[in-house]
């Protein structure tokens, strides 16, 4: 009976959407195995749903640009922690009263800031109010799963390599916590650069390794590289357009991330790989 | 607050993810995830939408006995001994860049369709059988909803096969585990999330983890079946 007791106390506490479910305070390592950075070439937002305009912006872009001192700490949107591949240390803040969580926080890294999830029930800055590099975020239970809202992000990048996301970004992401591994699903939706909304998803693994909660510090410094102008390309005068097709025969359309290219129908489009 | 005793009661009379005797799989269901679901290709394109050059293995953790495997595909020496299938196995099929058509076979049996392979995926909530048969591509999967949300599938007796159609290899004793979770896409619609984790000491040096992402349709009217390829 005691046991019973406990029980029912335990489904009564869990009703308040305020009260973790499940804990995902911890070290997380991440499993890598799936290569979500795709930085490996300068071209390359296949997976992305880009917009005409999300294209133009990506296909101008230049990688020098990271030589400029006012760029080399830019740093990347919150979204980043699912396509990084750092691992993430998360830690909460208990009200000392009702026992409740007020924050959590996923620790940063050297190009990613921190990221506060407000649990209690505070409302989203006005659309003017100040955009950062992890925004303004905040959390709730559904079952056992956390769901997060990110809005008032500064513009960055969707992927390093260029393709851009703009400061009307926003991201929902999913916590599903499956004993120790625990899937972070991110659906990034952006008005501006995306045709659609973009879902990604990553696996971490808990870890008794800690990981840091914040990563060394970016300290930017003049290269001698580069002159008075940001490197850039003309969106047409890409030099690396045609390196996915050349290198692993990726068809254009999708190495500069057509929509229709994510679906299981373009396949149908692609030449027969060489022998 | 009434809701809460409810849940709590609820959650007092049938424990955290055990069926009532008297009741089944379907009817215990804690989501719905029977439709039909499109991949949506967001992650690995290279490596899902068209096979990869041989030695294009990134970033799977393969042992140097699965890469020497590798390193000797033979797609046309699968086609010739009939294994055109060895990448469309339940390790790695819901990987491909495929439809799915998920529907109640019976109240304790979900199916699994993919229209491209034309496989079958067969998940039990039964209690497993003494004697699992033959090795198949699909093998055996056993199914288990787990409170509040989610449904995990246990996968075993598998016949050895491809992580990936450019020969990264599984051997049939490998393990899947698999957590299905669906979410609301908050413009409209709804995304199928499936975890994956095949262990197999033999040909990975830690389980192999993907999570992929699936798209509700409205119906069938893009289902397009196709046989199994070796490229």
């Amino acid at each position: 009976m005691r046991s019973s007791s406990a029980t029912l106390l335990l489904g009564l506490l869990a009703c308040g959407s305020a009260l973790a479910q499940v804990d995902l305070t911890g070290s997380w390592t991440p499993r890598n195995h799936e290569f979500l950075t795709g930085d490996g070439l300068p071209v390359d937002f296949t997976g992305i749903p880009l917009s005409e305009e999300g294209r133009i912006r990506a296909l101008s872009y230049s990688e020098s640009q990271l030589e400029m001192v006012e760029r080399q700490c830019q740093g990347w949107p919150a979204f980043y922690l699912v396509q990084g591949p750092f691992g993430l240390r998360i830690w909460s803040e208990t009200d000392p009263l009702k026992g409740n969580v007020i924050f959590y926080t996923i620790g940063g890294w050297e190009d990613r800031a921190p990221m506060t999830i407000w649990m209690d029930g505070r409302p989203h800055p006005s659309e003017y109010g100040l955009h950062t590099r992890s925004g303004f975020t905040t959390g709730m239970w559904e079952g056992n799963t956390l769901v997060t809202y990110t809005t008032h992000m500064k513009a960055g990048f969707l992927r390093k390599t260029g393709a851009p996301s703009s400061d009307e970004a926003t991201t929902t992401m999913r916590f599903y916590r499956h004993g120790d591994i625990l899937t972070i699903l991110e659906i990034i939706e952006d008005p501006i650069y995306l045709a659609e909304p973009w879902i990604l998803s990553r696996s971490f693994q808990l870890s008794a390794t800690p990981q840091p909660p914040v990563g060394p510090p970016c300290v930017s410094a003049y290269e001698g590289s580069v002159g008075p102008t940001a490197p850039h390309y003309l969106p047409e005068k890409n030099p690396f357009v045609e390196e996915m097709t050349t290198k692993y025969g990726v068809p254009r359309d999708a190495a500069i991330g057509k929509p229709e290219t994510l679906y299981p129908e373009y396949r149908k489009k692609i030449p027969p790989a060489a022998p | 607050m009434r809701a809460c005793f409810i849940a709590a009661f609820v959650t007092l009379s049938l424990g955290a993810a055990q069926i009532p005797a008297a009741s089944t799989a379907k009817a215990f269901a804690p989501i719905d995830i029977t439709g039909y679901w499109v991949a949506f290709v967001t992650e690995d394109w290279r490596f899902r939408m068209i096979t990869p050059r041989k030695g294009d293995y990134q970033p799977v953790p393969m042992t140097d006995l699965a890469r020497k495997v590798a390193d000797a595909w033979d797609p046309a020496a699968d086609e010739a001994s009939g294994n055109q299938c060895k990448a469309y196995g339940a390790a790695a099929i819901m990987r491909l860049a495929a439809r799915f058509h998920i529907t109640w076979q019976d109240d304790n049996t979900l199916r699994v369709e993919s229209d491209y392979g034309m496989q079958t995926r067969l998940l039990h909530f039964n209690a497993l059988p003494s004697q699992l048969g033959e090795r198949t591509w699909q093998g055996y999967s056993s199914a288990q909803w787990e409170r509040p949300a989610s449904l995990k599938v246990a996968t075993t007796n598998l016949r050895a096969g491809y992580l990936r159609k450019n020969g990264v290899p599984y051997s049939e004793n490998a393990a899947v585990t698999e957590y299905f979770d669906i979410a609301p896409i908050p413009s409209g619609g709804q995304v199928l999330l499936v975890t994956a984790i095949v262990d197999d000491p033999q040909n990975l040096r830690q389980p192999f983890t993907t999570s992929s992402q699936f798209k509700k349709e409205a119906d069938g009217s893009k289902w397009d079946p196709q046989r199994c390829t070796v490229k």
